[in-house]
């Protein structure tokens, strides 16, 4: 449904500085009907990719597709068409505060040209599609923060796009609100079967709708996959995010280990991990860690207590024993290093 | 008191000398004035904003040159350019003095000053909102009139109630080309002949016109305003 080919854009530089090079060569493929997200820290060129998908900044170099439709190349009367088959969601919403709420929902129809009594009609399915019953004659200003985003995303979705894109969509909203808005995002992608492309630093809002995630660092793509990929590979930068790291242990007389464990063949469950620990310490004992199964897969990042045979006092294990040790998980693909408290 | 109110500033009516008659034909320059200034003054600020956020290197010379001319008409103390307008003011007016005359002057005056504003008022439009219209494939027409001049509309008015004050104040200049009126009222009988009544009351009811202007305005800009108060 989107595709991007050696995507890149450079800023003139700003008063006899450097350009800036905001993105660099981005290759990216979307499949119909999926939920891709886009992360990346402030000034990552998360924004700039999103404006090159609408034609509101033209690439440097490189091809952007959206709907079979090269973006990059339309001008004028065939760039207004093309618009019209991509929705998009804003941070802030960006309503207009002289409309109502009915009226901010069916101005891309406005716009399109249809009448009066189809806007009316349309206006009236969104409405209810959103959950936005009995505010239509709002304004913006009478609405609060998570009606203002309903409004936004109906209003997205009025034209009956094919691409829905979000920047932001929850970055300015209460984590409550902020899952109400995610859950219809992923409602709207089941009914609608529309595809869905969502721009975040909120690796939470991945966790929680995310068919694939691309993180995006410094203008490159460092790291994209389906999100049972990426949180599966402990190497990858994202994993550690999506999976957060169980806190450093006190009061634990014992050797600790940390060990992100989920792209292995021969060490697929934390059963497995205690039982190969247990070969070279008596006691191994999961003190914290988050265990997420994503895609039918366990991917864990977890933390081990290790105890020697028979010990009185409380104690570590040997130095020996946890070199081997560690030097066996390496080998099963789980990345495991000692905490030390 | 009562011999205050016998003064023929009061008692008289269509002469010269009546309060009431100059009042009407303040309001009249100023009314006319405003209509004028803001058909040609709203685009004007329209244009100003609209190409300067143009890449095209002609636009920008015409935001240049339009910038230009503005500004020039903006520096201009009102009592020379009325002077310096007169030639034009024969040929489009037909006469050089009388309220007519004087309303082409003041709009002279008056639509570069209403250019400005308005261009100020567009800029405090938030980018993304127009961008946001943008992206749903809207032409520049449609943006214009679904975007910018709705959504400017609370500032607009006050632009306009703006302008309309400082237009009030100017037409007491225009005596100064027969233009008559309340300003000129005060000049001719109040200051010139010494006649404290007149002078007095012509600054007391231009001082109540202005209050009225002023609350009427805030008042529509109230209506028409949906933002939220903050
Ligand atoms: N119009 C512009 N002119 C110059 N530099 C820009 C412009 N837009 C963005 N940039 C720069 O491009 C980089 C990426 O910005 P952006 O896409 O907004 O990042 P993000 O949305 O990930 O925070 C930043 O360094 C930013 O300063
Ligand atoms: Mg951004």
């Amino acid at each position: 449904m989107i595709t991007l080919d050696g995507l890149t854009k450079v800023f003139p530089a700003p008063d006899g500085g450097d350009p800036v090079v905001a993105l660099d060569g981005i290759d990216l493929h979307v499949e119909p009907g999926r939920i891709h997200g886009i992360v990346g820290r402030s000034g990552a060129g998360k924004s700039t990719l999103i404006r090159c998908l609408t034609g509101l900044e033209k690439p440097t170099r490189g091809r952007v597709e959206v709907g079979g439709t090269d973006i990059a190349s339309l001008e004028g009367a065939a760039l207004r068409a093309a618009r019209r088959n991509i929705g998009m969601v804003f941070q802030h919403a960006n309503l207009l505060d002289s409309r109502t709420a009915a009226q901010n929902i069916g101005h891309p129809l406005e716009i399109a040209g249809a009448s009066r009594a189809q806007r009316e009609q349309r206006v009236a399915e969104l409405v209810e599609l959103v959950g936005l019953q009995g505010r239509e004659r709002n304004h913006p200003a009478q609405l609060s923060g998570g009606q203002i985003q309903r409004v936004g995303i109906a209003r997205g979705l009025a034209a009956e796009p094919k691409v829905l894109l979000c920047d932001e969509p929850t970055s300015a909203l209460d984590p409550s609100t902020t899952r109400q808005i995610l859950r219809l995002i992923r409602d709207l992608r089941e009914r609608l079967g529309i595809t869905v492309v969502i721009i975040t630093h909120e690796m939470s809002v991945v966790r929680e709708i995310c068919d694939d995630v691309t993180l995006l660092e410094n203008g490159r793509i460092t790291q994209s996959g389906s999100l049972l990929e990426v949180a599966a590979d402990p190497h990858g930068p994202l994993s550690a995010e999506l999976i957060p790291l169980p806190p450093v242990p006190t009061g634990i007389d014992a050797t600790v280990i940390n060990c992100d464990y989920g792209d292995s063949e021969t060490l697929r469950t934390s059963e497995d991990l205690v039982r190969l620990a247990e070969q070279h310490a008596a006691e191994a004992t999961i003190v914290a860690g988050t265990i997420e199964t994503i895609g039918g897969r366990q991917v864990g990042r977890v933390q081990l207590a290790l105890r020697p045979i028979g010990a009185e006092a409380a104690s570590g294990i040997g130095r020996e024993q946890l070199a081997q040790l560690l030097g066996e998980l390496e080998d099963r693909g789980v990345v495991a290093r000692e905490v030390v408290a | 008191m009562s011999e205050w109110l016998s003064n023929p500033v009061f008692t008289t009516w269509g002469s010269n000398t009546s309060l009431w008659s100059n009042a009407l034909i303040t309001l009249y320059m100023t009314f006319a004035t405003m209509a004028f200034t803001v058909l040609v003054g709203v685009p004007l600020g329209l244009l100003l904003f609209e190409t300067e956020r143009s890449r095209t290197p002609w636009v920008r010379w015409v935001n240049r040159v339009v910038g230009f001319v503005v500004n020039v008409g903006r520096s201009f103390p009102f009592i020379i350019l009325i002077i310096a307008l007169m030639p034009v003011t024969r040929v489009i007016v037909g006469r050089v003095t009388g309220p007519n005359a004087a309303i082409f002057a003041l709009t002279v005056a008056a639509v570069p000053f209403l250019a400005r504003l308005i261009e100020i008022n567009l800029r405090e439009i938030p980018a993304g909102k127009i961008e946001a219209v943008q992206m749903m494939g809207a032409s520049r027409a449609q943006l214009i009139r679904q975007v910018l001049l709705p959504e400017a509309l609370p500032g607009i008015v006050g632009s306009i109630t703006t302008t309309t004050i400082a237009t009030i104040g100017y037409t007491a200049m225009a005596g100064v080309v027969g233009g008559k009126g309340l300003g000129d009222l005060a000049n001719r009988m109040g200051y010139q002949s010494y006649d404290n009544v007149v002078m007095v009351a012509t600054v007391v009811l231009l001082i109540a016109i202005v209050i009225g202007v002023q609350a009427l305005g805030s008042q529509i800009a109230r209506v028409v305003d949906h933002r939220a108060r903050s």
